[in-house]
């Protein structure tokens, strides 16, 4: 038996509301606000709420997809990554950098965003990188 | 703290009077709800008194509730101030929580806490550690009766227009036990609307608080709009006892006039 709740931030947008999340034997149930984060002072808004919910959803993707033809297929990493560099580098190619967009998300790590501002600039070679926490 | 009231809690624990204490964690300067199984843990225990009195209070009742319907051969002891025993009351009496499987832990709260809050009764009645203090009577309801109708109806308008619907009111209300809940059943109320349809949505969870509402004051700490609902489900309390004649969370053997389950 084993009832504990763990501090984390909310991976909705850029505020980064300090919550708990509530977990009963290992398992997920519920979040609450975390009343010592200077952030939020134990308030959150109705997605912050409801962050638990996501992470068991059954629309949840687990392995990398590739599109083929009309439709998603699962695929392993290195054929993943090894389509998306292939099909990166033919845009590039063809069309220039700034043909090239990237939109990083709120649920990676701040490294993570960083990483991927980084490859876009350096690598791709476009200012196109964007962040939906930017809100 | 003293030692006294993690004496106590350990002497539950390692007499198994108890399974587990339900109470609060110190963790890297932040106090977290937690689950005490070992005595050894028990050195982390908090009182929710982090910056001052009951700063850091949550609703442990409502995490009970998920305990006790996981494990529900067993006894849990949890930690209470005078407003969660008036929740275990009334949990009890909806048949929430099975009585003989919850061993209160009681925490009487500072002079200070029990003007913030403006509390009736500020200590439970089992308690362990802390002060017997007076009752506070509520200045912020006074105030707003004294007022006319019109400037009422006026001033409850403008604070449910802050409203930005994050729910948190309800979701961390110890005696919101419902499975389905009003507030989200579009056939009874507008349901994509912010702010929420005004003064309905807010009346809607008021009525709902009639015998229900302990006045622990969770939701308005929760409330990032700083609508002040405690002073709405206050009047609320006071209605219901001059209507009903009823005190919610006061009695354990009084039948409450909002459920029809007798008492013993």
């Amino acid at each position: 038996m084993e009832f504990r709740t763990v501090l984390t931030t909310c991976p909705y947008c850029g505020c980064g509301c300090g919550l708990l999340l509530e977990v009963l034997d290992g398992k997920l149930i519920g979040t609450l606000p975390s009343k010592t984060s200077p952030v939020n002072e134990g308030k959150l808004c109705v997605k912050g709420w409801t962050v638990h919910e996501f992470v068991t959803s059954p629309n949840r993707l687990t392995k990398p997809m590739v599109r083929k033809g009309e439709r998603l297929e699962e695929s392993s990493w290195n054929e993943a990554l090894d389509f998306t560099a292939k099909r990166l580098k033919e845009i590039k190619e063809k069309y220039g950098p700034d043909s090239i967009g990237v939109l990083t998300s709120a649920k990676c790590t701040n490294e993570e965003n960083y990483l991927l501002q980084k490859f876009t600039r350096a690598a791709l070679g476009t200012n196109n990188i964007d962040h939906c926490a930017r809100l | 703290m003293s030692q006294k009231i993690r004496e106590h809690i350990e002497r539950l624990l390692t007499e198994r009077k108890i399974k587990g204490f339900l109470g609060l964690r110190e963790e890297n300067g932040h106090i977290l709800p937690f689950l005490f199984c070992d005595p050894k843990e028990l050195v982390h225990l908090s009182l929710g008194n982090r910056g001052k009195p009951g700063d850091t209070r949550y609703p442990l009742n409502q995490i009970l509730i998920r305990l006790v319907v996981e494990y529900p051969e067993e006894v849990f002891g949890v930690l209470i101030r005078g407003c969660d025993e008036r929740g275990l009351k009334e949990l009890f009496k909806w048949k929430q929580l099975p009585e003989e499987r919850v061993i209160p832990v009681g925490l009487g709260c500072p002079d200070e806490l029990a003007k913030a809050c403006e509390c009736e009764k500020p200590f439970p009645d089992g308690l362990i550690e802390g002060p017997k203090g007076e009752g506070v009577d509520s200045q912020k309801v006074a105030r707003i009766n004294q007022m006319d109708i019109e400037d009422r109806l006026m001033l409850w308008g403008k604070e449910f227009d802050k409203c930005i619907k994050c729910l948190g009111c309800r979701n961390i209300c110890p005696m919101c036990f419902c499975k389905e809940c009003t507030l989200e059943e579009a056939a009874l109320i507008d349901t994509g609307e912010i702010p929420p349809a005004n003064p309905s949505f807010h009346l809607v969870r008021a009525m709902h608080m009639a015998g229900r509402c302990i006045d622990c004051g969770l939701c308005e700490e929760a409330c990032p709009a700083d609508i002040p609902l405690r002073t709405l489900y206050k009047k609320v309390a006071d209605i219901v006892c001059e209507e009903f004649g009823y005190k919610t969370g006061f009695s354990v053997d009084e039948k409450s006039p909002f459920n029809i389950i007798e008492v013993k």
